[in-house]
C-alpha cells in the first residue's frame, strides 16, 4: 500500500485534464480520476483494518520516508492513522460529489476541473503528512486554487470574497509558519539535528515555556482555516460567492484542514500549552457556536445560512479539541467528517436550487417539494443532519463531543458545554424555518416570473449521484457509527 | 602559471573574448541584426556551458582575485540570467540599430560583476562594481528616441555615482582603520571600534543603494519605469543578484567580528525594506514600477535571510537569487513581449488578458505565484529557507513581521492575477504571437520555477558549497 499514490492520482488527473479538449472529455477525465481516488481510499481503509486486525500496533501505518532537503533535515514523510484515513475518505467523497455537481460547467471548464483536482491533491497531501514541512507545503497548495475558483466562477462580490479568503488563509499559514520555525529550532534529535518530523517531535518534548509562545501561533494559524472566532469572517463571504463545487470543497474539506492541524500540530505536539490555554479555546469556541447560530437566524440567503451555521458547527470541532479529553477529541474528529459530508450536501442542494430558480433568497422561494421532490428531499436530509437528528451523522458527532466535554468537571467547562448544547435549539429554529418556507406552502419562485413554475425540473442523474454518495456517507456514520469510532480510537 | 590563470579565470576570459568578437564584427562587417542575435545567444549559451566545466579553487594576483566552487556557481547563475535576458530581448533588439553595442555593454557589466564577486581585495571589488554599473547607465538610455529612457539613465548614473562615493569613502576609512585592503588580512584587524563602525555604515549604505534597500531605494522605480524592459529586468535580477553575492561574502568574511553590530542594522533595514516595498507596490499602476517595488520587498526578505549568518543563510540567499532569476525574468518576459508589441504597460491593460492570451497568462501567473511564494513553485521554498535561516538566530519578532508581510505581498500579486483572470475589459491586449527565442526563455524559466523547488538536490548542492559562521 503506497500512500504516495493518493497524491499522484490527482496529479495525473490534473495533467490529463490539461491535455483534454471540450467539456465532454474534461468531465469524463475528472470524474474517472475522482472515482479512482474513491476506490483507492476504500482500498486503503480495508488495508488499514487488515493490518490492525493482524495486530500491527504502530502509531502510523503505510509510512514512507524520503529525505527531501538534507541541510534542514526536511523529509517527505507520509503515513496514516485512523484519523487520516477518515479524512481521506471524506475528501474522496466530497471530491466526487463536487465534480458531479459541476457536470455542466460551461465557462472555462478545463481550468475549473483542473483547480478542483489540485485542491483535492492538497487536501490528501495535508492529511497524510507526517513531516511539518510537507504538511505546510500541502496546506498552502490548497489555498490559491480557492482564490481562482471563487474569483473566476463565483457570483456576487466574488473578487472581494476571493481576495478576503486568500489573504486571511495566507495570514493563517503565516502564523503557522512562525510556529513551525519555533518548534523546529527547539527540537534536538539524538543525532543533534533539528527536525520537522511529527512523530519525533511528539516524543522529544518541547520545553513548556517554548510551547507557551508558539502554541497560540499554531492554534490561531490553523484556527483561521476552521473559522475560529474572531477569524471567521472569510467564511460567509467566501462560501456565498463561491461556485457550488468550490463551496462544497471549502466547507467540506478546507475548513477541516484547520481542525486537523489544530489537533495534530498544535495540541499533539504542545500538550502542556494546550492544557494551559484550553480555557481560551473553549471560550472562543463557545462564542463561535452561539454567535454562529444567532447570526444564522438573521440570514435570508440560503448560502449565508449554511455558511454561518458552518461557523457554529466548526465551533464544536474546536470545543472538542479544547476539552482535551479522549472522547471529546474523538467527537471533534467525527464532527469534522460529519460536517464535511453534511455541509457539502447542503451546498450541493442549494446549488441545484439556484441553478433552476436563480435565487437563493428564502423569502422568494416556496413549495418546491411539488416540482422538485428529489432536490427538496436532499435539502431536508441535509437540514435535519445539520440540526442533529438521530440516525444521521450530525447527532452522533455532537453527542460524542458533549459527552467528552461533560467529563471535564470545572465550572467554566460545564457552562461552555451547557451553552453549546443550548445552541442546538437555535439551530433547529433556523433550519426548520428555512426549510418550511422553501419546501412547503404554495409554489413560489418570485424572481423568475410565475410562468417558470412549470418548467422547473428535478435533479439530473449527475446531481442524484452526487447527493446519493454524500447521503450514503451521512447514513453510514449516523446509523452505524462504531466503524468510525473504531477507526479514530486507534 | 598561465594554465592556472586560464583555468581560474575561465568565465571572465570567455566573456572578454565574446566582447571582442562582437566589437570586431561591428567594426569590420556589415552583418544583419538577425545573425548577430543568433551569434550572441549561441556564444552566451557556450559561456554558460563552459561555466560548468572544471571547478577549481584558488587565487591570483596576490589575492586580488579568488575563486571557489561557490563563486563559480554564482557566476553560472548570472550567466544563466544573462542568457535568458538576451533571449527575451531578441524581439526588441531586432529592430534596433545598435545591437552589437547593446551586447558589448551588457557583457561589460557582466564582466564587472564577475570581478566583483571574485574580488579578494576592496579595490578589486570597487573596480568590478564600477565596471558593472557605468555601462548600465548607457543601457538604460537604449530606447534612444524616448525622453523617459534618458531620464532613467541620468537618474541611474547620479544615484550610482553617489553610492560609489559612499563606498569609496567607506573603503578609505576601512583602510585607515585596518591598514590593509585584502579581505583575508582585514578580518583580523576588525575590532568593532567606532571608526570601523562608521566605515561599515558607509560601506553598507553603498551596498544598500545598489540593491535598493529602504531608505536608499528612491531611484529604483523611476529608473525601472523609464529604461527598456530588457534593461529593467537585467537591473532588477542580475545586477542586484551580483551585488548580493558580493555583499554576503564581504559581510561574512571581512566583518565577521562585528556580527553583533550589523545584525541589528540589518534587522532594522530588512523590516523597513519589506514594509515600504510592500506598501508602495500596492499603489502602483505601471507594471514595471510595480515590479520595481515588489523587487524591493523581495530584497527585504533576502536581508532577513542574510541576518542568519550561517551556512544555511548563504545557501538560502544564493538559492533564492537563482529562483528569483527564474521567476522575475519570467514575469519580465511577458511584460517585455506585451510592451514590445503593443506598448502597453499599465496594470489595467492586463484586464481580460486570459481571454486573449491564455499561455502568456499562465506564465505570468506562475511567475507571480513564485514571487509571492505559493507552492509548488520554487518561490515557496526560497522564501521558506530564507525565513528559516533568519529564525535560526532566535529572533522570532523579525520572522513574524516578515511572515505577516507575506500577506501584503500576496495582496498585490493577486491583484494582477485578478486583473488577468477575473476583470472584464473592453479592449484587451490582442492575441500575441510568441517569438521563438522568447518562447525558449519562458520554457527555461517555467521549468526552473517548478524544478528548482521540488528537486531538493539543487538546494543540497548549493548548501554543500556554502560557508557561514
Amino acid at each position: 500500500m503506497s500512500l504516495s499514490i493518493l497524491i499522484i492520482l490527482p496529479l495525473i488527473t490534473a495533467i490529463a485534464l490539461l491535455l483534454c479538449n471540450g467539456l465532454r472529455q474534461v468531465r469524463v477525465v475528472a470524474l474517472s480520476g475522482a472515482v479512482v481516488q474513491l476506490i483507492y481510499a476504500f482500498i486503503l481503509l480495508v488495508a488499514y483494518w487488515q493490518q490492525r486486525a493482524a495486530g500491527d500496533q504502530a502509531l502510523m501505518l503505510f509510512e514512507e520516508d524520503y529525505v527531501w532537503f538534507t541541510p534542514l533535515n526536511i523529509h517527505y514523510h507520509i503515513g496514516a492513522d485512523g484519523i487520516s484515513i477518515a479524512m481521506i475518505l471524506l475528501t474522496a467523497f466530497v471530491t466526487i460529489a463536487g465534480i458531479l455537481v459541476s457536470w455542466s460547467m460551461e465557462k472555462l471548464n478545463k481550468e475549473f476541473f483542473f483547480l478542483l483536482t489540485l485542491l483535492s491533491m492538497g487536501a490528501y497531501g495535508f492529511f497524510i503528512s507526517l513531516d511539518l514541512f510537507t504538511l505546510f507545503f500541502f496546506l498552502e497548495v490548497a489555498v490559491i486554487p480557492k482564490f481562482l475558483l471563487i474569483g473566476i466562477w463565483g457570483s456576487g462580490r466574488k473578487e472581494y470574497s476571493a481576495m478576503k479568503l486568500a489573504l486571511m488563509l495566507m495570514g493563517g499559514s503565516a502564523l503557522v509558519f512562525v510556529a513551525l520555525a519555533g518548534i523546529y529550532f527547539n527540537t534536538q534529535t539524538v543525532a543533534g539535528e533539528h527536525t520537522f518530523d511529527l512523530l519525533q517531535i511528539a516524543q522529544l518534548h518541547i520545553p513548556v515555556e517554548v510551547q507557551k509562545i508558539f502554541f497560540p501561533f499554531a492554534f490561531v494559524g490553523f484556527g483561521v482555516f476552521t473559522a475560529l472566532f474572531p477569524f471567521h469572517t472569510w467564511v460567509p463571504d467566501g462560501h456565498s460567492s463561491a461556485p457550488t463545487a468550490a463551496s462544497m470543497f471549502l466547507a467540506g474539506i478546507s475548513m477541516k484542514l484547520g481542525g486537523y492541524g489544530c489537533l495534530r500540530v498544535a495540541t499533539l505536539l504542545m500538550p502542556e500549552a494546550a492544557q494551559a490555554y484550553s480555557w481560551i479555546i473553549i471560550m472562543l469556541a463557545t462564542i463561535a457556536i452561539i454567535y454562529g447560530a444567532f447570526a444564522t437566524m438573521m440570514q435570508t440567503d440560503l448560502k449565508y445560512i449554511n455558511a454561518y451555521s458552518s461557523v457554529s458547527h466548526c465551533g464544536f470541532v474546536l470545543l472538542g479539541i479544547g476539552m482535551l479529553t479522549k472522547t471529546a477529541i474523538m467527537g471533534a474528529v467525527m464532527q469534522m467528517v460529519s460536517h464535511g459530508l453534511m455541509t457539502a450536501l447542503f451546498f450541493a442542494a442549494i446549488g441545484m436550487l439556484y441553478d433552476r430558480t436563480h435565487t437563493r433568497q428564502v423569502a422568494q422561494l416556496g413549495g418546491l417539494l411539488k416540482v422538485m421532490p428529489f432536490i427538496a428531499t436532499v435539502f431536508v436530509i441535509a437540514g435535519l443532519c445539520s440540526l442533529g437528528l438521530p440516525g444521521l451523522s450530525g447527532f452522533v458527532a455532537e453527542v460524542t463531543v458533549f459527552m467528552g466535554a461533560w467529563q471535564n468537571a470545572e465550572a467554566l467547562y460545564r457552562i461552555a458545554t451547557i451553552l453549546a448544547c443550548a445552541s442546538i435549539v437555535v439551530t433547529a429554529v433556523y433550519i426548520l424555518r428555512a426549510m418550511g418556507k422553501v419546501i412547503m406552502g404554495p409554489l413560489q419562485v418570485t424572481d423568475s416570473g410565475s410562468s417558470l413554475g412549470n418548467t422547473l425540473t428535478d435533479a439530473g442523474w449527475n446531481e442524484k449521484a452526487a447527493a446519493a454518495i454524500l447521503i450514503i456517507g451521512i447514513l453510514a456514520i449516523g446509523i452505524a457509527p462504531f466503524w468510525l469510532t473504531e477507526l479514530i480510537k486507534q | 602559471m598561465l594554465i592556472d590563470f586560464i583555468i581560474l579565470m575561465k568565465q571572465e576570459l570567455i566573456i572578454t573574448v565574446i566582447i571582442f568578437i562582437l566589437l570586431l564584427l561591428k567594426i569590420g562587417t556589415d552583418i544583419s541584426n538577425e545573425k548577430i542575435l543568433n551569434l550572441a545567444n549561441g556564444l552566451l549559451l557556450l559561456n554558460l556551458a563552459a561555466g560548468f566545466v572544471g571547478n577549481q579553487q584558488g587565487m591570483l594576483f596576490n589575492e586580488m582575485f579568488l575563486t571557489n566552487p561557490l563563486i563559480v556557481l554564482e557566476k553560472n547563475i548570472l550567466s544563466l540570467g544573462t542568457l535568458i535576458v538576451s533571449l527575451q530581448s531578441a524581439d526588441w533588439l531586432k529592430k534596433h540599430d545598435h545591437v552589437p553595442e547593446f551586447y558589448i555593454l551588457l557583457l561589460c557589466t557582466l564582466l564587472g560583476m564577475f570581478f566583483m564577486i571574485s574580488a579578494g581585495n576592496l579595490l578589486m571589488f570597487y573596480i568590478g562594481l564600477e565596471l558593472s554599473s557605468i555601462p548600465l547607465a548607457a543601457m538604460a538610455n537604449f530606447d534612444l528616441g524616448k525622453r523617459r529612457s534618458s531620464e532613467a539613465a541620468m537618474k541611474f548614473i547620479m544615484s550610482s555615482a553617489f553610492a560609489s562615493g559612499l563606498l569609496l569613502f567607506g573603503i578609505s576609512l576601512v583602510y585607515g582603520a585596518t591598514g590593509t585592503l585584502t579581505f583575508s588580512e582585514m578580518a583580523g584587524h576588525i575590532t568593532g571600534g567606532s571608526l570601523q563602525v562608521f566605515a561599515f555604515v558607509l560601506l553598507l549604505s553603498g551596498f544598500a543603494f545598489k540593491i535598493s534597500v529602504v531608505p536608499f531605494h528612491l531611484w529604483t522605480a523611476d529608473v525601472y519605469e523609464g529604461a527598456p524592459v530588457a534593461v529593467t529586468s537585467w537591473l532588477s535580477v542580475i545586477s542586484k543578484g551580483s551585488v548580493l553575492f558580493a555583499f554576503v561574502s564581504v559581510l561574512y568574511t571581512v566583518f565577521k567580528p562585528m556580527a553583533a553590530t550589523w545584525y541589528n542594522m540589518l534587522f532594522v533595514l530588512s523590516v523597513l525594506t519589506i514594509l515600504i516595498g510592500n506598501l508602495f507596490a500596492i499603489r502602483q499602476n505601471n507594471i514595471k514600477r510595480f515590479l520595481a517595488f515588489s523587487s524591493i520587498a523581495q530584497i527585504g526578505f533576502i536581508l532577513v535571510g542574510i541576518t542568519g549568518s550561517s551556512q544555511l543563510a548563504t545557501a538560502s540567499v544564493v538559492y533564492f537569487v537563482l529562483i528569483y532569476v527564474f521567476s522575475n525574468l519570467a514575469a519580465f518576459g511577458v511584460v517585455a513581449l506585451v510592451s514590445a508589441v503593443t506598448g502597453r504597460e499599465q496594470v489595467s491593460d492586463y484586464k481580460g488578458f486570459y481571454k486573449t492570451n491564455p499561455v502568456l497568462s499562465w506564465v505570468l501567473t506562475i511567475a507571480l505565484f513564485s514571487l509571492a511564494g505559493v507552492p509548488p513553485t520554487a518561490g515557496f521554498f526560497g522564501k521558506f529557507f530564507l525565513l528559516m535561516s533568519g529564525a535560526g538566530k532566535g529572533n522570532y519578532v523579525l520572522i513574524t513581521i516578515a511572515a505577516l508581510n507575506m500577506i501584503i505581498s500576496f495582496y498585490y500579486y493577486l491583484r494582477i492575477v485578478k486583473a488577468i483572470f477575473m476583470d472584464a475589459n473592453e479592449q484587451p491586449i490582442e492575441r500575441l504571437i510568441i517569438p521563438a527565442y522568447a518562447k525558449l526563455a519562458m520554457v527555461i524559466c517555467i521549468v526552473g520555477i517548478i524544478v528548482t523547488g521540488l528537486a531538493g538536490y539543487v538546494y543540497d548542492y548549493i548548501h554543500s558549497l556554502s560557508f557561514g559562521f
